[in-house]
């Protein structure tokens, strides 16, 4: 058997790459796709507008890199000071905000630390500083992980100086919660990732409802003036129709072992 | 215990349902794993024989880097590849990043070192038996190449299937390369990693089995292949 | 008729390794059309000497040239090895090898190979893998692998050592048969039997050095030396 490898190879490349002429390639970060939104949005693009969104599920760093490189035509993500910069460095079009939900602080039932009647979220992480519990940290750069350290520093903590109740995992939401169900720890997390996960043991959510954990998600367009290649018009009607009324119906009348988790507040500015 | 129980009924589930899903991602698992290990083979039977016959200063030295290159984490080769196809890299404008082929090419990294090695280590041992004979021959060093490859295709073959388990049970590299894309680029481990980070322990585990059962399969199927090419031993 | 490729001369050749003179200074000539038996005790440096000759051991010292270039000489030499160095395949597609090489046809190798194998009565295993012969048939393939590219000069490397009754008598046969046709045959062994029977030199090798080289007819008349005189007799020498 003679194989004209190279002949091959490029054969191969071309059947695979060309095989979708209307996708648009959109960077989302592991806890909004956890929430399994993306099962009912994608669907519904798919069928009114014609796109395949190829998601691709990465940590926030990872998601502002792809775009940053090119690699993708939107992001859509939730920290607000990266996407800033984002934008600002003339790598996204604008920044879309598009829905918010919250962040949760997800601990062992008993609750050691009593974080449950805390008045605050920091007043929470206080607790748990004080009595040293476990807790777990995603460590990772990621929209939740610097919201973790924001309310560290609003509690006047600084995680540098903790001892060895506190965990770096430096991994995923998915990943640090099966971590934090091992340790029977302390971690927080977003709603969504916590609804849909499947391995909570024998932890439960303690506390939620600071303005402080409100979680933004926004979408931002790869910029054209940057890379030629991105589908720019494929992702502005992506843009226009989530932060439409089709999408604020979806995105409001998504239910998630009955509860709803996200709220549309779609504004657009830039 | 219970994790382990639910994860065998998960697999028997998937298999008796042939679940479309689990369909799609194990063909382009195959696809993917085989079409990377034939070019791995491809390079790395050549290269074995190569170093084989071939003598020259720097050689150990050489096989000391391909061994080494063997225990290359794939993260580094997916973010490796990652960088020469991203869009903003060399061959960006291929456009092939989070497709198929850069997922192969991105395996061809991996397995390529171990299919050389093992080749290597197999035909090694050949050309000692055939040395004097292939000298006496006044063969070419082409020939003697040619005949260790072609006598010594079993050992290519053990050095085939050796590169299709490391391809086939990766996730680092073509996690980074193929973006675990649904109906794209999901393959068998990315999505076992996807289902592990979703917490859906015995999904994930019967995926994982499911991984196996494929393994075992190939490597009965290639095995009968040349067992029916040649019934003795040698 | 295509020129001759011997003689063969050495002078003051040598097979060293780490420095130590394995074989020589050796001075010798091989011319034709006979057969030169080269024979000495274990570790006399038979092998060594026989894989110089042909070119496998880097000679050292002294020099060993052709009639023709070292390349057109090796062209026209085969060799049989003590120990049959079998391929992985099929004893006719052994046999074809050495013409395969020479970028024969595979067809036309394969009927020569039939040919070949059918005078040294493997006909009935040519499809079989060669490691599946006995031990006699194993170095009667050999040969017929030397012989197929019709050598000028044929080596062998004590070709009986490790065989029977039957399978040494078939293979001095085909020696016999091979000598008639015009090869020149330079073999060893330690079989002082068998030395008498085919030889038509004697190259007695003691320590690495040439202790005697004179016709085999002079030799086992009467040895020209004290040792060789008591290897004839059987006795111990080193
Ligand atoms: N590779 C080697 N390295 C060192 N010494 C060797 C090697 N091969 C053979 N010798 C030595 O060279 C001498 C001659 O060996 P050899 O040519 O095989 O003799 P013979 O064939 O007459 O038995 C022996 O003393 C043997 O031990
Ligand atoms: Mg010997």
């Amino acid at each position: 058997m003679k194989l004209n490898i190279p002949a091959f190879v490029a054969a191969l490349a071309v059947l695979l790459s060309a095989a979708h002429a209307e996708t648009v390639r959109l960077a989302v970060t592991t806890s909004f796709h956890n929430s399994g939104l993306s099962d009912t949005l994608l669907p519904a693009i798919q069928q009114e507008l014609g796109i395949e969104v190829q998601l691709l599920v990465v940590g926030t760093g990872q998601a502002l890199r792809l775009g940053r490189n090119g690699d993708v035509d939107a992001l859509l993500v939730h920290s607000r000071d990266a996407e800033e910069q984002f934008v600002a460095e003339g790598f996204g079009v604008r920044r879309c905000e598009l829905m918010y939900n919250d962040f949760v602080l997800i601990g062992p039932k008993d609750d050691p630390a009593g974080v449950a009647a805390a008045a605050s979220a920091a007043a929470a992480l206080s607790a748990i500083a004080t009595f040293e519990k476990r807790f777990v940290s995603r460590g990772d750069d990621s929209g939740t992980h610097t919201r973790e350290l924001h309310i560290w520093s609003l509690a006047d903590l600084d995680p540098d100086e903790f001892g060895s109740w506190y965990s770096e995992v430096g991994a995923g939401m998915g990943a640090s919660l099966n971590t934090a169900s091992a340790l029977n720890a302390y971690i927080l997390s977003d709603r969504a990732s916590w609804l849909a996960f499947g391995n909570k043991g024998a932890l439960a959510l303690l506390y939620s409802g600071d303005a402080e954990l409100h979680n933004q998600y926004a979408f931002l367009q790869v910029s054209q003036a940057r890379h030629s290649h991105v589908k720019a018009e494929l992702a502005s009607r992506v843009e226009r129709w989530l932060s439409g009324p089709r999408g604020g119906e979806l995105i409001n009348g998504f239910r998630l072992q009955g509860e709803s988790l996200f709220r549309h507040n779609a504004s657009c500015n830039g | 215990m219970n994790d382990f129980l639910q994860g065998l009924i998960e697999a028997f589930r998937l298999l008796v349902t042939l679940d479309q899903d689990l369909v799609e991602i194990t063909l382009r698992s195959l696809q993917v794993s085989l079409t990377a290990v034939l070019i791995a083979t491809a390079i790395g039977a050549p290269l074995g024989s190569w170093l084989a016959v071939t003598r020259f200063r720097g050689r150990r030295q050489a096989i000391a880097c391909i061994n080494a290159l063997m225990g290359l984490p794939p993260v580094v080769v997916g973010l490796f590849v990652y960088l020469l196809f991203s869009r903003s890299g060399p061959f960006g404008v291929l456009g092939l990043l989070f497709t198929p082929t850069a997922m192969i090419i991105a395996q061809v990294f991996i397995a390529t070192p171990l299919v050389v090695s093992i080749s290597h280590q197999g035909l090694r041992e050949l050309w000692a038996q055939y040395h004097d004979l292939l000298i006496s021959l006044n063969t070419s060093k082409r020939q003697r190449m040619t005949t260790l490859i072609w006598d010594g295709r079993r050992a290519l073959l053990t050095a085939a299937l050796a590169g299709f388990g490391r391809a086939i049970g990766e996730v680092g590299a073509i996690m980074i390369v193929g973006g675990n894309i649904d109906q794209a680029t999901r393959v068998l481990t990315t999505a076992i990693a996807l289902e592990t980070s979703k917490g859906n322990f015995s999904l994930a585990l019967g995926l994982g089995i499911i991984l196996i059962l494929l393994a075992i399969a190939v490597n009965l199927a290639i095995h009968n292949l040349l067992r029916t090419e040649r019934a003795s031993l040698w | 008729m295509v020129e001759s490729i011997l003689p063969l001369e050495l002078a003051g050749a040598c097979v060293r390794r780490r420095g130590k003179a394995l074989v020589g200074p050796v001075d010798l000539t091989i011319s034709g059309r006979e057969l030169t038996m080269v024979i000495g005790p274990n570790g006399s440096g038979k092998t060594s000497l026989l894989r110089m000759l042909h070119g496998l051991e880097r000679t050292r010292d002294g020099t060993l040239s052709w009639a023709v270039s070292k390349e057109l000489a090796r062209r026209r030499q085969a060799f049989v090895f003590q120990t049959p160095i079998l391929m992985r395949r099929t004893v006719v597609e052994n046999i074809a090898y050495p013409l395969i090489v020479r970028g024969v046809g595979r067809k036309h190798a394969r009927e020569k190979a039939v040919q070949w194998a059918a005078r040294v009565d493997l006909d009935a295993y040519l499809d079989r893998p060669a490691s599946a012969l006995s031990g006699g048939e194993r170095q009667k393939m050999t040969m017929v692998r030397a012989l197929i590219t019709d050598p000028e000069v044929l080596f062998l490397d004590e070709p009986c050592a490790s065989l029977d009754g039957t399978s040494t008598r078939e293979i001095e046969e085909l020696l016999i048969q091979t000598r008639r046709q015009g090869t020149t045959i330079v073999m060893s062994t330690h079989d002082l039997g068998q030395a008498r029977r085919l030889a038509d030199r004697i190259v007695l090798l003691l320590r690495g050095k040439v202790h005697e080289a004179c016709s085999a007819e002079g030799f086992f008349r009467q040895p020209a030396t004290a040792e060789g005189e008591s290897f004839l007799q059987g006795g111990i020498v080193e």
